[in-house]
Formats: structure tokens, sequence, C-alpha cells
């Protein structure tokens, strides 16, 4: 058992524990939606200032928060007691193309060093990246009025035609960076 | 102590992103490559649970565990903002491999540069707040 637990989980395990999630918080009187956060951050940051769209009593948002919280503690433990190795066993094509563009060993560690390592942090390219990539989540997230979980779990499970919409969204800008802009980057 | 119940949900949530790799960039690289089922089967089986899920709730009008009945509000109709901020995100989401419920699995793997994409992520958010009534929605 332990064993097991210790491999990486495959997507069968995954996506019922995900709608167990989503379960869980709807019959606590909530949902599940996790760039909302972000927004609160804002709140508390003193946006409010600047924006009426961050004047909301965000302390009420105080157990999406503490979801945060326990997210950050479930990566701790799940990183450091619950895995055998932080490899990830991604496809052999996928690997042969991370290494032609130039990408270590790809899928030796959870994430790759030419974007999160020391090589990325000390080159201007890098950290560039990583701003652009983190506005973009914040911005577009806010935009579509959600993320993956918002949208594509919470809202396409109530059959919500505007969270098809925002999926179809994620996908074109996906294979957009993907196969357009990610072959120019690296 | 009412709190409680989240940081577990949040504790289980950031557990299953983690042992799944579904909070690694690898993954999602892979899946916007069409090269694997296994971001596809995640999402797929927690969908298709997630809409059974759903029925059963409306149809047995189940109740919160504080005895209200269980809501679910309906999005706002539109196109162009789902399309548009939904493209956006997807730009984002595939450069850094990373969504708004995996970066806190990262940060509390020890994945320190994920700090500078949250921080961003909220700048981001911000950015959208203040020019949202210019924007078209």
């Amino acid at each position: 058992m332990i064993d097991l637990i210790q491999q990486p989980w495959p997507w069968y395990v995954a996506g019922p524990l995900l709608t167990l999630i989503m379960f869980s918080l709807l019959i606590a009187g909530k949902n599940f939606g996790m760039s909302s956060n972000l927004r609160t951050m804002c709140s508390i940051s003193g946006g409010g200032k600047f924006s009426d769209f961050f004047r909301f009593n965000w302390k009420e948002q105080t157990w999406n928060l503490m979801v945060v919280l326990g997210a950050i503690i479930g990566g701790f433990f799940a990183a450091n007691f619950l895995s055998a190795t932080d490899s990830v066993d991604i496809s052999e094509q996928t690997k042969a193309a991370l290494t032609s563009a130039q990408f270590e060993n790809p899928g030796a560690a959870y994430l790759p060093a030419k974007l999160y390592g020391l090589e990325a942090l000390t080159s201007v390219k890098g950290i560039l990246l990583l701003i652009i990539g983190g506005l973009l989540i914040g911005f577009g997230s806010r935009y579509a009025g959600g993320c993956t979980s918002g949208h594509a779990i919470s809202g396409l499970s109530n059959l919500q035609i505007p969270s098809l919409i925002a999926v179809i969204g994620f996908f074109i800008g996906g294979l957009i960076m993907t196969h357009l802009l990610f072959p120019i980057l690296f | 102590m009412k709190y409680i119940k989240f940081i577990t949900i949040g504790f289980l949530f950031g557990i299953i992103m983690y042992k799944s790799q579904a909070a690694s960039w690898y993954r999602i690289h892979e899946m916007f490559r069409f090269e694997s089922f296994h971001m596809y089967g995640i999402i797929g089986s927690a969908l298709t649970l997630g809409i059974i899920l759903v029925q059963i709730i409306k149809r047995t009008k189940m109740k919160t565990i504080y005895g209200e009945p269980i809501s679910f509000t309906p999005k706002a109709k539109s196109i162009t903002r789902y399309l548009l901020g939904g493209t956006i995100f997807g730009l984002g989401w595939a450069l850094t491999g990373a969504c708004p419920g995996p970066m806190y699995v990262l940060l509390g793997t020890g994945e320190w540069s994920i700090l500078i994409v949250l921080i961003s992520a909220v700048i981001g958010t911000f950015i959208y707040g203040y020019f949202r009534a210019k924007l078209p929605h």
C-alpha cells in the first residue's frame, strides 16, 4: 500500500479524487475555484484604492485562503513524505522534443531547470518568462472569470456554456504557446 | 476551528495535484502536445463524475452540512470575455505549466521560483481589475 502511494498516481485515481474535492466544497456551501484567491490577495494588499473590483469584504473569502494554505502544506507533505522520486515519466516523444529544444534530462525532476532552476533565475530571459507567464495567468483567469478548477471542473460539471467557451480559449492559448511560441522561445 | 475543514480539503487537493503530477510543467507541456492521455484522463474522469454528481445534487435537492440548499450560480452569458480571457490564460498556463491551484502546491514543495509566477499572477489580476471597465466583456 505504502509502495503504491509513493508511486505517481494514475489519472483514474486523481480524477475521481478531484470530483471528491469539488463535492466536499459544495456540501460545505462553497464553490471550487482557485483563481478567486488572486483577487482576494489584491483586495488585501489595498487594491480597493485603485478599483471597485477589489472593494469587497475579502474576509468572506477566508475559507478559500485556507484551501490555499492547505494546498501549500499538501504539496510539502506529498513531496517529502509520499514520494519515492520526483521524476515525471512523460512520453518518449515529449522527451525527444524537449531534448532537441535543449532541455536537459526532461522529466528527471518535477520541474524543468531551464524554466525554474538557477539557470532561469540568473538570466533576464528566464525571469521575464516567469513574470510574463504569471501576468497572463492572473489577467486571463480573472478576465475569463475562472481557471482550470472554476471552469474546466466546476463550470463544465454544471454544463455551463460560458465555461465551455473559456476551456476552448484555454486550449487555443495553450496550443499557440506550445506549438508556435515555445519553439521560438527555446 | 471552522477553517480546519477547508485546510483539510486544500491539503488533500495539494497531495492529489502533486502525486498525479498535474502540478508538473512537463505534464502540461505533454498534454498540449497531445502525447499522453494522462491529463485528459484526469480532467475527463473528474468532469464525467462531476456532471453525474451535480445532477444527483440537483435531483435529490441535496443540502449542505448546514442544512441549506446547495446552490449553483450560473455564469454570466458572453462569448468575448471567456474566449479572450481564456486564450490569455491558456498562453500563461502553457508557458509556466502552472495554474492558480498548483502554484501553491509547488510553493509547498520548495520550488521557490514559482513565487515569481505567483506574485506576477496577483499583479496580472490587479491589472485586469484596473482596466476592467475599458475591456470588452
